[in-house]
């Protein structure tokens, strides 16, 4: 199925979650914000939500120091 | 005729003289400024000019900071910010610079918080001074806030910050800014304080380490009420340390964002 991942399309397995996202687009679980379809999601939901066709993602990955 | 006195608009007697001004509205100041200018000698007043009396040491009152302050702002700029309530999670590099900024654009009231206390790596970018080694971090900026502008109102939250009390500590604020320093903790606030609070604005940073072009550090909308300062990209880590003056301008940019927020233009 297609979702939209920062703007851009991905084509990704139909009962991907958002955690084995990450693992694809190899990004760091624990440094990273979410929004999927403009509502934030928890890092406790990675795991078990499953991604549905057209979804928008927005993800945000920090780098430290500050 | 009209001349302003310490910022504030009077009417004097057309011969109204420098020295005949001061002796009799502040006979003690040691210092008068004429148009700009120290100035030790008399001189005639002319319509428009600007004097300030200072005495040496003495603090102005909150009424005349106030219109001192306000001297150098947009009219109606400084309503808002007096009015407003700004937390800074974090005032190490960023925070105690974007804190800092904040006060001297006279933000009425700020919410300072942070874990930790200051050591002397600190000093390469942080706004504390040697004789402030070992203080908690929050009580060393209230300290220097108060130096700088007595009447910004500092309140400090010396702990760490996690999900659960993220909430309660920025209930209130008209803007959080997310000044952290580990990648980790970043996500974890920005996580916390959008799902709590979706439209409290949040101004938030990632990458400011090292010293390429200040040009590369960029203010961006990253979502409702969100936004990103930084390269994204730096990170701090060894062979790239945080150095002042890119610090420094992240920091600004967040400052600026807060304050274009704060009168309602888009960052």
């Amino acid at each position: 199925m297609n979702i939209t991942v920062n703007g851009k399309t991905h084509q990704v397995e139909d009962t991907t979650t958002i955690s084995q996202l990450l693992d694809t687009l190899n990004l760091d679980q624990t440094r990273v914000a979410i929004e999927r379809n403009f509502k934030v999601v928890t890092k406790d939901e990675y795991a078990n939500t499953p991604l549905a066709e057209g979804d928008t993602l927005e993800i945000v990955q920090f780098v430290g120091g500050g | 005729m009209e001349i302003t006195l310490n910022e504030k608009s009077i009417v004097v007697a057309a011969d109204e003289t420098l020295h005949k001004l001061r002796d009799r509205i502040k006979p003690e100041a040691d210092i008068v400024i004429h148009n700009g200018h120290p100035v030790k000698d008399d001189a005639a007043l002319a319509r428009g000019d600007r004097v300030v009396l200072i005495k040496r040491g003495e603090k102005p009152s909150a009424e005349e900071m106030e219109a001192l302050l306000v001297s150098r702002h947009t009219p109606g700029v400084h309503e808002k910010l007096k009015a407003a309530t700004v937390g800074i999670a974090g005032v190490g590099g960023l925070g105690s610079s974007i804190a800092i900024a904040l006060a001297r654009s006279g933000v009425g009231r700020l919410i300072l918080a942070d874990f930790d206390i200051v050591e002397p790596s600190n000093l390469n970018r942080q706004q504390y001074f040697i004789d402030q080694l070992g203080l908690p971090k929050v009580d060393a900026l209230k300290e220097n806030l108060k130096r700088i502008n007595p009447y910004v109102q500092a309140a400090p939250f010396f702990g760490r910050l996690n999900a659960d009390n993220i909430p309660q500590a920025f209930a209130g604020v008209d803007i959080l800014v997310e000044a952290f320093d580990a990648a980790d903790q970043k996500a974890m606030l920005v996580e916390t304080f959008r799902q709590k609070f979706p439209d409290t604005p949040l101004v938030a940073a990632s990458g400011l380490a090292g010293f390429d072009s200040a040009n590369s550090v960029t203010t961006r909308r990253a979502g409702k009420n969100f936004y990103l300062v930084g390269d994204g990209v730096n990170g701090a880590e060894p062979g790239r340390g945080l150095m002042s003056p890119r610090v420094g301008v992240a920091a600004h940019h967040q400052a600026n964002a807060v304050l274009r927020l704060l009168l309602g233009e888009e960052p």
